[in-house]
């Protein structure tokens, strides 16, 4: 058994409107930060996964990212695994 | 009839919701803890308002595992009854995908509280059939995601099936797509809403047209039909 971090991500659809992100973004540039666009706000949800491989770990999650993680209507998701010593 | 208001952790419309369904309409009801699997009994089963599992990840993203809503496919696919989601419950199903859609954050990014007006897009149903075509009516909302979102797909077949129960009316409060407050599934017994009728079922809140909804429910199927 190896054991991964993984880390999921999940943020809006980029079709969708993120007032979240438009709000941090007007205070990003506010705060004097310049030449900023596209901001979005989303999560991540990380934990650790035992598994056989770096392919069934990722199966594993991507299973319960499409379940549970990430609402397909209003999000998309990504998966970052990182093999634990 | 014989009416079920579920309990989840963290629900808190749930009293209020009983209180119109028992007391004002004398309607045998009972508090449904969200652990219970048997709808059999039940002509009409709410999923009230609240914030279940503190709204953790989405609003009603980790209600909709709970025991009780993995029972309700198989009563709606009986058509034992009409089930209805009032605001966390209304996320609840969408998440569940036993209604179309999502319930996302609303534009303004806040909470909004207050009496909202809607209008009346299809009275030949269960829950509306005591209103008339057009009519506008006063509930009060109290969410923070209550913006309605769905695919253009989704949203010409809820048109074209007459699946939007009611609209917001002269202001759009969260950002809904086509004004959409409340919704039916294609089987016309599945009903969410944003709006609380339960909060304004009696005069002493305000016009009381939310109590005509429960009646609807009460006095059987009987949808008038559409102009």
């Amino acid at each position: 058994m190896k054991e991964f971090l993984v880390r999921v991500l999940v943020e809006p659809k980029p079709e969708l409107l993120d007032p979240q992100g438009q709000a941090v973004e007007r205070a990003m540039i506010e705060l004097g930060l310049k030449n900023i666009s596209g901001t979005r706000v989303g999560k991540l949800i990380k934990f650790r996964l035992k598994a056989i491989s770096a392919q069934q770990a990722r199966e594993r999650v991507s299973e319960i990212a499409q379940k549970f993680l990430a609402n397909p209507v209003i999000e998309k998701y990504s998966i970052e695994l990182e093999e634990l010593e | 009839m014989r009416a079920a208001v579920v309990v989840f952790p963290g629900s808190n419309c749930d009293h209020d919701t009983y209180y119109v369904l028992k007391d004002l309409l004398g309607i045998e009801t009972d508090l449904l803890w969200y652990r219970e699997t048997n709808l059999e009994r039940y002509d009409l089963i709410v999923l009230p308002g609240g914030f279940s599992y503190g709204d953790y990840l989405r609003a009603g993203a980790i209600a909709r595992f709970a025991p009780v809503v993995q029972a309700l496919p198989e009563y709606i696919e009986r058509g034992r009854g009409i089930v209805l989601g009032i605001c966390n419950g209304f996320q609840i199903l969408t998440e569940a995908g036993l209604l179309p859609g999502a319930l996302t954050k609303n534009i303004s990014q806040r909470f909004i509280c207050k009496t909202v007006k809607l209008r009346v897009e299809n009275n030949a149903t269960p829950l509306t059939h005591l209103f008339r075509y057009g009519e506008i009516i006063e509930l009060p909302i109290a969410h923070g995601e209550g913006r309605y979102i769905a695919p253009r797909e989704t949203l010409e077949r809820l048109k074209r099936n007459r699946q939007i129960l009611l609209t917001y009316y002269e202001e759009n409060p969260n950002g809904s797509v086509e004004n959409i407050a409340a919704i039916t599934d294609e089987t016309g017994t599945v009903f969410g809403m944003m709006p609380h009728p339960e909060r304004n079922s009696e005069r002493l809140f305000g016009t009381g047209d939310g109590l005509r909804l429960f009646q609807g429910v009460m006095q059987g199927p009987a949808g008038t039909p559409l102009p």
